[in-house]
Formats: C-alpha cells, structure tokens, sequence
C-alpha cells in the first residue's frame, strides 16, 4: 500500500502529518532541551565560563576545582549519608506500614488518607514546619525539657554534625506515605493462595513475608527504589526551606551548588561541572536499572 | 471443580471460614497500636501548624508548641495573607497566592492539551521514529533539572521571555511532559484497538477520532494528570525562582522569602499561617480526589 510508485520519497515525510504535528513539541522538547541542553551544560562544564557561557575549554579544571571545594564535598557527604538513610528507612517504614494495612484492618482509608497528606504539600512546607517543631528554643527540645529533663538535648538544625538528620525527619515524613502506597499496591497483587499454602505449611507470617512475599515483590522495590532514588539526588527546596543550607554548610546538598554557582556567585562553569557530576550520579543509579529491566534479554515479562 | 472444594467444608459440619478474632488480641492491639502511633506521627506537624497559627506572639514565648491555643486569635492569618513582608513590599501572601494560579491554571491547561495529544498520536499514530523520541524523553526525565536549567534558560532569553509568566508556563509544560505523555499513551494504547479501526472506516481522521472518541473516553485520566499537575505545579521552588522575576514569585517562593527572610522579628504565628495557607490547595485536592491523587502518583511507577 504505501509503495505505491506515484508517492515517492518526498512525500514520505507528508504522510501521517497531524500525528507528526501534533508530536512537535515533544520532538523539539526530547531533542533541543534534553538532549541538547544536557549535551551544552556537558560541553560547557569544560570550559571557563564565568558571568557567561566562553567556550574556551580548560579541560577538567572546573572538576579539579569542585572537588577541591569543602562545600562541594560536604554536599557530597550530606547526600551520600541523606540518601542512604532515606533509602533504608523509607522502604522499611513503607513496607511495614503497607503489611499493617494489608491485614484487613478497619478504617484502612482513613489511615492511608492520613499517612500520604504529606505527600501533596510542597517540600517548602514541610521544611518550614519541621523547622518550626525542631526549633530549639520552642520546639520538642524545650518542650521536653519543660516536663522536667532539663539537660535533654535534641537540637539537629543548628548541630552541624547532625544537621543532614533534622533534614531526613522532614524528607521520611513527607515521602513515607507514597512508599507506603506502592508497596500496598504491591502487596495487594500478590495471589492469596502464596498466603494460604504458607499457612498449610505451617509457616510464621513474618518468615513467610521475609522468604516468599519480599522476593516476590522485587520489581515493586526495584521501581520504589528508582523513584526513591532519583527523587534523592534532586533534594534542594527542603533544605533550603528548612536550614537554607546552614548552620555554615553544614547541610549543603549538590542541588543547592549547583543553583547558588550558576544564579548567584555567576560562576557558571563551577554551576555546569557541578551539575554534570549530578548527572553521573543519576546514571549511576539508572543504568544498571534501565540494563536489567529492559536491556539484559527478556527473561522476566 | 471449584465448586466442589467451596461445598467441602459444609460437609465437615464443622465451623466455617476464617476463626473470628477477639477485638482485643495481642495482634490487633500492635496493628493498631502501630497505626495509631504512625498516625500520631503524620498529623503532628498539620496539628502544631493549625495550634501555632492560632495563638498570639506572647502565648508562643510562654508555652509549649503542642498545646493547644487559650484564646484563639485569627490575626496572623490575617497579617500572612495581606501584610506579611518580603524584603521591600508588605502585601503578603496574597500576591503569591494569585501569582500561583496565574502560572498554575495556563500551566495544566497547556501541559495537558499537548501531552494527551501526543499520547494519542504515539499509541494510534506511531510514525517512525516516534518511539525514539519518546524514549529519549522518558528517560529525560530522570535527568537533573539541575543539568537543563541554563539552556533553558539561554533559549527563553533568546525569545524574549525569561522572567515572565509565559517563559515558566513553557518550562513547566516541558518538564510535565515526560510523565503526561506517558500516562495518555499508556492509557489509549490500553483502549481496544477496534474502536480506532472502526472509525477510520468511517473515514474518522486524526482530530476526528481525537475529539469524538478519544477525548470522551479518556475524562478519568485528564482528572489524574490534572491532579497530578495541579499539585506539582503549585508546590514547584525551583522553577519558580530560576525563570521569574521577583514580582511574578509564585506562592512558596514567597512564602521561603516570607518565613527564612533575617530582619525583623520572627512572628512564628504569621510564619505557620503562611505556611498552612500555601499548603491549602494540595490538601485540599489531595482530600477531594481520595483514590485519584493515589492513582496519579501510582503513575509515576507505571513503566511504559
């Protein structure tokens, strides 16, 4: 049919116009912005832009310079620890709030309506919130000292050493209930009749939920652990809703470098080196997922 | 077969179903003891927010954050939304506040129209190299803003619109994409194809069957996506202060700007009420939509 002789080459391009039309944003957006604008911010990442983008190459100068930075590497510390505690707890407390709310419970749409409302507000409201509750000098801190425990001492955002956890509290909570939600989901498509012949067999639930359910469920974790992650590495507006980076630099994330090199201190090549690290970050973690979910043979469906 | 095995246990004379279980087992009183506690946990800060927001300045310095208010004051709500200041100005939240649903409303409308038409056209209309862009796009957008903010930024200043309303409205269509598309794809690619086949017998074109058939059936997952980008929209700082000016800062930039800004006293009342109030349309979408806010967020981890 579409060989026909009289619609030659040129009009190969005409034929099924609205859907390529109706398909132009998308193109230009796939195209021009992200792969081209990853590719510019890469290529200009190796050059000595300050106020403006120069392409006068440096070589990796601007990578030797970032590592070379205290804040840069404090970010990188801050992010490393942030994401593995947030790694770890959200999926625990998401998979053991999901089993809770899968044992046929009573008010199972009250509790999940109450445990993801976090999750639709901003993370600029919940680090303000939580800057509120940790503050210490009206916050639990004082509240608890108020019942008698004079010398207690619970004070993360203005303890540099342990500012990064103040900021995890705020992220667990915010972020617990959509973990919860996949997990239940999860765990909902499991077939009643695993739960039954474990039963027959006379088997504890929790051996029965860590030996059968869990392993079952590893394309569940495996999407929650890749939309966990990469929500991880894009941290920014709650840290600077809830510490704005401080006390010092204490919670500086690479998210905020990259902003405050490129807007503020217009240093841009510091701005793009950063950002292009965050990228490798990212790929770090997708690569591998994206080989063994659709690369590496079909040996799963 | 089956109903064989469902009659057995009648034959037994013997109880039938599950043993029903005392209210107050041991294993009820740690589910839900777990629960309450987890609850408890959830709803603290929504409740020191609303506690916070309603007391005076004085009651603050005196009492503890969780107590509830003596006398209930609604004058930091009052302060939060038309005279709280940021830096120069002194008209509050409210500026914000309009400012959100100026970028907000055009916002869903655009990201939505182009993103459910899309979708129609790669699950009905493939062309080649369709699925390559689409690609490229999904896994776009796993890519850092981070990484595509200054070419996005160089491409707005080049036509003229960095800093206005319509530069970001085009930012937050570009960045809504990726998951819109996919979420209408998915969702025509799942309609029986018949129907589409049908009408292009009938000599249905394009627009046609997008407008007539599409567009009719598919009303459930325009209520997800526009859950969906209601709330991210609104809840979106990044954004918000990369390609507007100062006067066009949409609500939670303002409210960082209200609450982190260094002079002055802090009037931790004013802060939450501003706080609750920028909080006010998720919630209130996320309390309306129940199980479709869950189905949209849930799309996320929809694979293509």
């Amino acid at each position: 049919m579409t060989g026909q002789a009289k619609a030659g080459r040129p009009n190969q391009l005409l034929r099924n116009l609205n859907a390529k039309i109706a398909s132009i944003p998308m193109i230009l957006t796939a195209v021009v912005i992200f792969f081209g604008g990853t590719l510019w911010t890469v290529l200009y990442s190796f050059t000595n832009s300050k106020l403006l983008p120069r392409l006068k190459f440096v070589g990796f100068d601007q990578y030797e310079r970032l590592w070379a930075a205290p804040r840069w590497v404090i970010s990188i510390e801050n992010l490393a620890i942030y994401g593995f505690f947030s790694l770890i707890f959200s999926l625990v407390i998401g998979f053991v709030l999901a089993a809770l709310m899968d044992q046929k419970i009573r008010f199972e749409n009250t509790f999940r309506t109450i445990f993801l409302y976090p999750f639709a507000l901003s993370f600029i409201v919940t680090g303000l919130v939580w800057q509120w509750i940790l503050n210490p000098e009206f916050g639990v801190q004082s509240v608890v000292r108020s019942l008698g425990w004079t010398s207690f001492v619970f004070d993360p955002l203005y303890t540099p050493s342990i500012v990064i956890y103040g900021i995890l509290i705020a992220a667990l909570w915010q972020g617990t209930g959509l973990v919860m939600c996949l997990m239940l989901a999860g765990l909902r498509g499991i077939d009643e009749d695993i739960w039954k012949a474990s039963r027959v067999d006379g088997i504890p639930t929790w051996k029965t939920y860590l030996l059968i359910i869990i392993p079952m469920m590893r394309p569940v974790f495996i999407t929650t652990l890749v939309i966990i992650a990469s929500g991880i590495v894009k941290v920014y507006d709650l840290v600077v809703a809830q510490t704005s980076g401080g006390p010092g630099i204490a919670s500086e994330v690479p998210a905020k470098y990259v902003y405050d090199y490129m807007f503020q201190a217009q240093n841009l090549g510091q701005g793009f080196a950063a950002s292009t690290m965050m990228l490798v970050t990212v790929a770090i973690i997708i690569v591998p997922w994206a080989y063994l979910e659709f690369g590496g043979g079909r040996k799963r469906v | 077969m089956s109903d064989i095995a469902i009659n057995k246990p009648v034959a037994m004379a013997g109880p039938r179903g599950k043993r029903p279980r005392p209210l107050f087992s041991p294993r009820n009183i740690m589910i839900y003891g777990t629960l309450f506690v987890a609850a408890a946990y959830y709803l603290l800060p929504l409740y020191v927010m609303v506690v916070t927001s309603l007391k005076g300045m004085p009651e603050i310095r005196l009492g503890n954050i969780f107590s509830p208010p003596m006398e209930i004051t609604f004058e930091p709500w009052v302060k939060a939304w038309a005279t709280a200041c940021t830096g120069l100005n002194c008209d509050g939240l409210s500026r914000g506040f309009w400012n959100s649903v100026r970028i907000t409303i055009p916002s869903v409308v655009v990201s939505i129209a182009i993103a459910s038409v899309n979708g129609y056209a790669l699950a009905n209309w493939r062309f080649k190299g369709s699925e390559l862009f689409f690609s490229i796009l999904v896994v776009g957008a796993f890519i850092p803003y981070q990484v595509m903010i200054y070419p996005i930024v160089i491409v707005l200043r080049e036509m003229g619109i960095y800093g206005t309303l319509t530069g970001l409205i085009i930012v937050h269509t570009i960045f809504g994409m990726p998951i819109l598309t996919l979420l209408f794809r998915n969702y025509f690619a799942s309609l029986p194809e018949e129907l589409f086949k049908a009408a292009r017998i009938d000599g249905a074109g394009f627009w046609a069957i997008y407008f007539q058939i599409m567009l009719p059936m598919a009303l459930p997952i325009f209520v997800v996506a526009m859950i969906l980008q209601v709330t991210g929209i609104w809840n979106d700082f990044l954004f918000g202060v990369v390609f507007t000016r100062p006067e066009y800062y949409p609500m939670t930039v303002q409210l960082n700007n209200i609450v982190n800004s260094v002079q002055g006293v802090k009037e931790y009342n004013v802060n939450m009420a501003a706080t609750i109030l920028t909080g006010a349309v998720p919630l209130i979408v996320y309390f309306v939509s129940g199980r479709l806010f869950v189905r949209g967020i849930a799309a996320g981890a929809v694979k293509g």
